[in-house]
C-alpha cells in the first residue's frame, strides 16, 4: 500500500494557501467598500477605495470561477 | 475488477440451473463459492429469479419504468433501486448542513431560503456530473463478487446509520456510512476476500484524520487574519459584507456537494441495472436515474436536516459572519483541491472541521468541545456501525433469498419509522433551529404543543 503523502501535502498547501488568500482579499474588499463609504458619508469621493474594493471582488470572483470550472466536469472533459 | 466483470450475457444460461436448484440456504452457499470462483455474481440472479409472487409485482413495476428491459427487472432489482433512492434521499438531508449551517446561524439566508438555495444547486451538480463512478464503491469492495442482495443490504445499513445520527443530531458522513454498509455486507456474504483493506485505509482513513484537520486550520487562519484585518471596522458593516461572501462560498459546497453525492447513488443504480442484465456493461446512467438521483438528493436536501443544523451551525462554536465566509471557503477550497487530485473526502468532515477551526480563529470564541467530541465518536463509529447494520442484513438476504429481503425490508421500514417517530418528540425545525445549542432526544412523548 502506497500512501500518497506528497498529494495529501499538496492538497494540504493548496487547500491552506487558497482559503487565506480568498480570505485575505476579501476581507481587504469589505474593508475597502467601508472606506469608500466613509469617505462619502464624510462628503468625499475616494477612488482609492472604489478600485481596491472593485479589485478584490473581482479578484473574490475569479476564484469562485475557478472553483466552477473545477466543480462542472463539462468545462474541462 | 470494475463494473464490466460483474456482468456478461455469457453467464445468463445458468440462471436456469440455478432457478432450477431451488436457492434455499444450503445452495445457496454453494452458489456464493461457485460465483467466487469464477468472480461472477450470478448467484444473486438465480436466486432472484425464482418464479415467485414477488416477481410478477416486480414485473408489474417494470410496466412503470422500463419497457425495454422489463424482462430483466427482478423483485430484487427493485428493492435495490428503491433503498438506493432512498439512501440518496438520506444523504441530501443528511448533508444540507455542511453548506448552509452557518449561513443559517449567522443570519445570511434564512432557514428555508438556505434549504431551497442548496437543494436547487444539489440538483444542478446531480445533473452536470453523470460521469458516474465506475465501481460501486471506488475499489474497497470488490464489484465481481457483491450481488445485488448484498447492495440492497449494504444500503440498508446507511440509510439506518444515517438516521440514527440525525436523530441524535450528529453530522457523520454519508459516504462513510455508505461504504462502511457495503464493506459489512460483502464481507458477510461473500467473505474477507470481497473486501479491499488496503483500500479502505488509503482512501477512507487516512483522509478521514486529515481532511477536518487541514480544513479547520485553514479556517483558522482565515478566520484569524479576517478578523485582523478588518480590525477597527465598524462591526455590523462588516458583519453584512461576510454574510453576501458565505452565500457564494456556501452555493460552491452545495454545487460541490450534487455532483459528488448523487453521482455515488447513480453509480450504485447503474451497475445495478448492469449487473441485471437491464443494460449493457460499460453503459452510462439511463435518463431516469440522472432525474431520480438528482430530485431524491435535492428532496432530501429541501427537506433540510434541522437537528444536524444546529449542531453544526450552533453547537461546535458561536459562528459570526467572517467565521461562516472563513470556514465555508476552507470547507469549499479543501473539497475542490482534493478532488482535484484525487482523494475522495467526506465533505461532512471537512465542513465540522472547518467550523471548530473558525471557532477556534476568532477570539473570545469557544468551541463546544463536548459536543466536537461526540462527533468525533460519531464520526469513528460510522463506518463499523453502518457495516454491523449491512453484515446483519447481507447474513438474512443472502441465506434468506427473497423472504429474507422482505423481512429486511420491513425490519428497516419499521426502524425508520421509530426513528422518526422519536425525533417528533423533540423536533428540530425551520423555526426553532436557532434557538438551541443542543439536540436532544426524549424517550417520552412531547408535551402538547412543542
Amino acid at each position: 500500500m502506497a500512501v500518497h503523502w506528497s498529494a495529501l501535502g499538496e492538497v494540504t498547501a493548496v487547500s491552506i494557501g487558497a482559503t487565506v488568500a480568498v480570505a485575505v482579499v476579501f476581507t481587504l474588499g469589505v474593508r475597502s467598500t467601508l472606506a469608500y463609504q466613509d469617505a462619502k458619508d464624510g462628503g468625499r469621493t475616494s477612488a482609492a477605495a472604489l478600485a481596491g474594493a472593485a479589485l478584490c471582488f473581482l479578484a473574490c470572483a475569479a476564484a469562485v470561477a475557478y472553483g466552477l470550472y473545477l466543480i462542472i466536469p463539462q468545462f474541462h472533459d | 475488477m470494475g463494473a464490466a466483470a460483474v456482468v456478461g450475457g455469457e453467464e445468463r444460461p445458468a440462471e436456469g440451473d440455478q432457478a432450477g436448484a431451488g436457492g434455499q440456504a444450503g445452495p445457496g452457499t454453494d452458489l456464493r463459492a461457485a460465483s467466487a470462483g469464477r468472480g461472477r455474481a450470478y448467484a444473486t440472479r438465480g436466486r432472484v429469479r425464482r418464479p415467485s409472487g414477488a416477481s410478477v409485482v416486480a414485473s408489474a413495476a417494470a410496466v412503470r419504468w422500463s419497457t425495454g428491459c422489463m424482462s430483466h427487472v427482478t423483485f430484487l432489482l427493485v428493492m435495490v433501486i428503491i433503498t438506493a433512492l432512498a439512501f440518496d434521499f438520506t444523504n441530501g438531508f443528511h448533508d444540507t448542513a455542511n453548506a448552509m449551517a452557518t449561513s443559517i446561524a449567522t443570519g445570511a439566508l434564512p432557514p428555508r431560503v438556505a434549504v431551497l438555495v442548496s437543494a436547487v444547486l444539489n440538483v444542478v451538480g446531480a445533473l452536470l456530473s453523470t460521469a458516474v463512478a465506475k465501481t460501486i464503491s471506488g475499489g474497497i469492495v470488490d464489484d465481481g463478487l457483491v450481488t445485488l442482495g448484498m447492495i440492497f443490504a449494504g444500503l440498508v445499513g446507511a440509510i439506518l446509520w444515517n438516521l440514527f445520527t440525525w436523530l441524535l443530531g450528529l453530522p457523520s458522513s454519508s459516504s462513510h456510512a455508505l461504504i462502511g454498509g457495503l464493506v459489512g455486507a460483502a464481507w458477510v456474504g461473500a467473505g474477507q476476500k470481497a473486501v479491499n483493506f488496503d483500500e479502505v485505509l488509503e482512501k477512507i482513513i487516512i483522509p478521514a484524520f486529515a481532511a477536518p484537520v487541514v480544513a479547520g486550520i485553514a479556517a483558522a487562519l482565515a478566520t484569524y487574519l479576517a478578523y485582523r484585518l478588518s480590525g477597527r471596522a465598524d462591526e455590523e458593516s462588516v458583519t453584512k459584507g461576510f454574510r453576501s461572501g458565505q452565500i457564494g462560498s456556501a452555493s460552491l459546497v452545495s454545487l460541490a456537494h450534487g455532483t459528488n453525492d448523487a453521482q455515488k447513488t447513480m453509480g450504485v443504480i447503474t451497475l445495478s441495472l448492469i449487473s441485471a442484465g437491464a443494460l449493457s456493461t460499460g453503459a452510462g446512467p439511463p435518463t431516469w436515474v440522472i432525474l431520480t438521483s438528482g430530485l431524491a438528493i435535492g428532496l432530501g436536501t429541501y427537506l433540510g436536516g434541522w437537528r444536524i443544523i444546529r449542531t453544526l451551525g450552533r453547537g461546535l462554536a458561536d459562528i459570526h459572519s467572517p467565521q461562516g465566509f472563513s470556514a465555508e471557503t476552507a470547507s469549499a477550497t479543501v473539497i475542490l483541491s482534493s478532488a482535484h487530485l484525487g482523494f475522495a473526502l467526506s465533505t461532512t468532515q471537512v465542513c465540522s472541521g472547518s467550523i471548530i477551526g473558525s471557532g477556534l480563529g476568532r477570539r473570545g470564541s469557544e468551541v463546544r468541545w463536548s459536543t466536537a467530541g461526540r462527533m468525533v465518536i460519531a464520526w469513528l463509529v460510522t463506518l463499523p456501525a453502518a457495516g454491523l447494520v449491512g453484515g446483519a442484513a447481507s447474513a438474512v438476504v443472502v441465506h434468506g433469498g427473497t423472504a429474507g429481503t422482505v423481512v429486511v425490508a420491513v425490519v428497516a421500514v419499521a426502524a425508520a419509522g421509530v426513528i422518526y417517530l422519536l425525533s417528533r418528540r423533540s423536533p428540530v425545525t425551520a423555526d426553532n433551529v436557532n434557538d438551541s445549542r443542543t439536540v436532544t432526544v426524549n424517550p417520552q412523548p412531547a408535551a402538547a404543543g412543542s
